[in-house]
C-alpha cells in the first residue's frame, strides 16, 4: 500500500509512448495472401492463438523462405486491448528477417523492453504483462506449423509465471533456499505474480497446471514432513496430548484468526482464562472484556459461534465457558 | 467535441446545486450540533433539504433517511448489521443478494459469508434480470434479508422489486434494494410497495460526490456502523456533511423535477441512438429497452474489444465505460455478461453508453459517426474478421 496505490490511477496513463502509437498506427497489421506469399517465393504460415472468450486473440501471418527459413515478411491481426495490439504488432517487428529458430527465442520480455521509451521505465502496467504472453505463444505456434513439429517441443521446462518467464524449476529452489512462506515474498525474490497475477492461485484470468499457491502448501508439507521425521515430539500433536502451554497457545491463535475481529467490531474483545480436562471434555474458561460484558449474546449466538468454531478448527470435545 | 456518456459511473454536479452548496463552506461552516449561532445558521438549509430528500423517495415524516458517506456505506451498514443482529446471534443463517449486485453488495456478502452466513447468489435469466420467483424458491426460515437492486449499472435492466418485496413480506423476511440507479431516472415510492432498506447516492443523479443515504422503514432499525458522538439520531455517527446534505436535497428536487423529461425525451434519443448502432453489422443488445432504464444502453461489437472501442472513443473526446477484462485491475470480464450466459466471444466486447438529462441530440449524432468510424478501424485490425488462406483450421475458438 501507500500513497501511490490509495487513488489509483488509468492504466492507460501507464502506456509508454511507443505502446500509444501503436495502438493509434499499428505498423504490421494487415494479412499475407498465399497469392502474395507466393510471389516472394515463400511459404506461407498463417498462425492462431488466444480467443475472443478470452479476451485477447492473435493471428500471425509468415512468409518464410523455403530454402533458408527465414522470415521475409510478418504480419499480424488481434482481437484485444491495445496493448495486445501494440505487444502483437511489436512480436510481429522482430520477427522480420530472422530465421524461424532465431525467432523462436523472442519471448514475451523482449516485446515489452522493444515498447519501453527509456530502458528503465515498463511499457505497460503490470497487469498488461500478460497481453505479451499472447505475441510469444503465437511464435511459437507459427514455428511449430513451419517445422511440423508440436508447440510444447519449443519450451525447454515448465513456466509457471508466463508474465515473468518464471520456471518451476526455479521456484521450487527459490521458495527452499529461503524458506519463503507467502507468495508476496515469491513475487519480490522472482517476480512471478507480479504481473496478471494469474499464476498466484485458480480464478485468474488465466487457468493453469500448477499455480503459486500450490507450490508453498508442497513447501509446508514438505517441511511437516521433515519435522515430524526429524522428533516425533514435535509440533504436530493431537490437542489432548498437548502441554497446557501449547493448548493455550493453539486456542489463541485460532481465536485471534477467527473470531476477535468480530468482537472488537462490536467493541468487546475476550481473554483465555484457563483450559482444564474434565472427563472427556475439555473446558475452556474465558473472560468477555469490554461491550462483549454483559451483552446478551454473549451467552448465547456469540458463545456458540465461538464454541462451534473451536470445535472445528481444535477439538470436538471442547466447551467454553464464560466466568 | 467533448462527449459524456458515462453518467451511470456518476454524473456532472448541476449549477444549481453547486450554488446552493456555495454559502455552507466559508460563510455557514458551522457545526450543526454546537450550540451558537453559527450553527443555528446550518438548520434551514439542512431542515429544507431533508425535506427534498424525504419527498423525493416519497418516505415518510417517521421513517428514516440517514446520510451516508456514499451508496457503498449505505449497502455496507445493511449486510454487516444484518450479520451482526441476525446472523451472529444465530436467530437465522442466510441471506440472498443478486448475483449482479454493485460490488458493494458482493463483496459484503462474501465477507459475512466467511463469518458463517450462508449466502443465496440469485442468478439472472437472459434478459439480465433476476425473477421474483428465484427469490421465493431459496426462501427458508431462516432467511434474515434479501438484497436486490433496483436497476442494474450495467445493462439498466430494472428488477421487480415491488414483487420482490411482496414476498419478502410474506415470508416476514427484511428486504433491501440498491436503488442508486433508479433514483432519477424512474419513479421511486418507497410506500408504492413492500420495502425495508433502500440505497442511493447523490453523485448519480447530478449532486455531489461523498453523499449517500439509507432509508430505513419504521420498526426495521439497524445497529450502527459508525459509532461515536450521535449525530442522526444515533444511527451514524460523524459531524454532518452539511454542504453535501444541502446539495443532495437541491439534486434531489432537481431529479424528480427532470423526472418527465428522462422518461420521455432523454428514453427517445436513446432509443434513436440505440437503433442507429444497431445498424451497424454484428451488434448485440442484451436487456429489451422497455425493460431497462431510460438513459442506458449495453451494446456489443462483436470482433471488437472494449477497452480498444473506449480508447478510439477517448480519442475522438467521448466518455463511455466497458466492463471488458483488460480495462479492469482483476482482468475479468463483463460479470453481467457472463451472468447473462451470453455468447461467450462477446463477454469482452460490451459497450455502455449511459446519458443524463444534459446529453443532446447533437452529441449523439457526434458519438454515432465516431463509434462508426471506430468500428471499421477496429474490426480492420481485429483477427475476428481477419483473411485465412483456404483450408485454414482456425485456433481462434479454443481456450488457451
Amino acid at each position: 500500500m501507500g500513497m501511490d496505490s490509495l487513488i489509483g490511477g488509468t492504466i492507460w496513463d501507464e502506456y509508454s509512448q511507443k505502446v500509444t502509437d501503436l495502438m493509434n498506427n499499428p505498423q504490421n497489421m494487415g494479412e499475407i495472401t498465399e497469392e502474395q506469399a507466393k510471389e516472394m517465393g515463400a511459404t506461407l504460415i498463417v498462425a492462431d492463438f488466444g480467443a475472443e472468450s478470452c479476451g485477447d486473440a492473435v493471428r500471425l501471418y509468415w512468409a518464410v523462405d523455403p530454402k533458408t527459413d527465414k522470415i521475409l515478411e510478418s504480419k499480424f491481426k488481434s482481437f484485444g486491448c491495445g496493448t495486445a495490439i501494440a505487444s502483437s504488432d511489436t512480436m510481429a517487428e522482430l520477427c522480420k528477417g530472422k530465421t524461424v529458430d532465431e525467432a523462436v527465442k523472442i519471448t514475451n520480455i523482449d516485446v515489452e523492453k522493444a515498447m519501453r521509451d527509456t530502458p528503465d521505465t515498463p511499457a505497460v502496467p503490470p497487469q498488461k504483462m500478460h497481453c505479451s504472453v499472447m505475441a510469444y505463444d503465437v511464435i511459437k505456434k507459427a514455428a511449430a506449423q513451419y517445422k511440423g513439429v508440436d508447440m510444447e517441443s519449443f519450451e525447454e521446462e515448465i513456466i509457471v509465471c508466463e508474465c515473468a518467464r518464471v520456471s518451476l524449476s526455479t521456484l521450487r529452489e527459490v521458495i527452499r533456499l529461503n524458506d519463503l512462506t507467502t507468495v508476496e515474498q515469491i513475487t519480490d525474490y522472482t517476480k512471478a505474480g507480479a504481473f496478471c497475477k494469474s499464476c498466484i492461485r485458480p480464478g485468474g484470468h488465466e487457468e493453469k497446471d500448477i499455480y503459486l499457491v500450490d507450490l508453498l502448501e508442497e513447501y509446508e508439507k514438505e517441511k511437516i514432513a521433515t519435522a515430524a521425521d526429524a522428533s516425533a515430539s514435535g509440533e504436530n500433536l493431537d490437542f489432548a496430548q498437548m502441554t497446557v502451554v501449547q493448548k493455550l497457545k493453539t486456542v489463541d491463535k485460532v481465536i485471534d484468526e477467527n473470531i476477535r475481529q468480530m468482537l472488537i467490531m462490536d467493541g468487546g474483545d475476550m481473554e483465555i482464562l484457563d483450559i482444564k480436562e474434565n472427563g472427556q471434555h475439555i473446558d475452556i474458561y474465558i473472560r468477555y472484556l469490554g461491550a462483549c460484558n454483559g451483552c446478551a449474546s454473549s451467552s448465547t449466538g456469540t458463545l456458540f459461534a465461538i464454541e462451534n468454531i473451536l470445535k472445528e478448527k481444535i477439538d470436538e470435545n471442547i466447551r467454553v465457558l464464560p466466568i | 467535441m467533448n462527449v459524456y456518456l458515462d453518467n451511470n459511473a456518476t454524473t456532472i454536479v448541476d449549477p444549481q446545486v453547486f450554488a446552493e452548496m456555495e454559502p455552507y463552506f466559508v460563510q455557514k461552516y458551522g457545526n450543526p450540533n454546537s450550540l451558537h449561532s453559527y450553527a443555528s445558521d446550518t438548520h434551514p438549509g439542512l431542515k429544507t433539504a431533508m425535506e427534498k430528500i424525504y419527498a423525493g423517495i416519497h418516505a415518510p415524516k417517521e421513517d428514516s433517511v440517514v446520510i451516508t458517506s456514499c451508496a457503498t456505506e449505505s449497502n455496507n451498514w445493511v449486510l454487516k448489521s444484518i450479520y451482526f443482529q441476525y446472523i451472529l446471534t444465530g436467530r437465522k443463517n442466510h441471506i440472498m443478494v443478486s448475483e449482479v449486485e454493485h460490488p458493494s453488495v458482493i463483496a459484503t456478502a462474501k465477507f459475512i459469508e466467511s463469518l458463517g452466513c450462508r449466502v443465496t447468489y440469485l442468478p439472472i435469466n437472459s434478459e439480465g434480470i433476476v425473477e421474483a420467483e428465484t427469490v421465493r424458491d431459496n426462501m427458508t426460515e431462516k432467511t434474515a434479508l434479501v438484497s436486490v437492486m433496483w436497476a442494474n449499472n450495467e445493462t439498466g435492466a430494472i428488477f421487480p422489486v415491488e414483487e420482490i418485496g411482496a414476498i419478502c413480506a410474506e415470508h416476514n423476511v427484511l428486504f433491501h434494494t440498491d436503488a442508486v440507479q433508479a433514483i432519477g431516472k424512474i419513479p421511486v415510492d418507497v410506500q408504492q410497495f413492500n420495502v425495508d432498506y433502500l440505497t442511493f447516492s447523490a453523485h448519480k443523479f447530478h449532486g455531489p460526490k461523498g453523499v449517500g443515504a439509507l432509508y430505513i422503514k419504521k420498526g426495521k432499525e439497524l445497529t450502527p456502523l459508525l459509532h461515536g458522538g450521535s449525530q442522526m439520531g444515533g444511527y451514524r455517527s460523524g459531524t454532518l456533511n452539511v454542504a453535501g446534505i444541502v446539495g443532495m436535497g437541491k439534486a434531489m428536487e432537481a431529479a424528480v423535477d427532470a423526472l418527465d423529461y428522462e422518461m420521455t425525451e432523454i428514453r427517445e434519443i436513446r432509443d434513436a441512438f440505440e437503433d442507429e448502432l444497431l445498424k451497424i453489422e454484428d451488434t448485440f443488445v442484451v436487456t429489451p429497452r422497455e425493460k431497462r432504464t431510460p438513459n442506458t444502453i449495453l451494446i456489443s461489437f462483436r470482433g471488437i474489444e472494449g477497452e480498444s472501442m473506449l480508447w478510439d472513443l477517448n480519442r475522438a473526446g467521448i466518455a463511455a465505460s466497458t466492463g471488458s477484462a483488460c480495462a479492469s485491475e482483476e482482468l475479468e470480464a463483463n460479470s453481467v455478461m457472463e451472468a447473462i450466459g451470453a455468447a461467450e466471444d462477446l463477454a469482452h466486447t460490451a459497450i455502455r453508453f449511459s446519458l443524463s438529462r444534459y446529453t443532446t441530440e447533437e452529441e449523439l449524432e457526434y458519438t454515432l459517426k465516431v463509434v462508426k468510424a471506430a468500428v471499421i478501424r477496429l474490426r480492420g485490425i481485429s483477427s475476428s474478421y481477419a483473411y485465412a488462406p483456404e483450408g485454414h483450421e482456425s485456433g481462434l475458438d479454443a481456450h488457451h
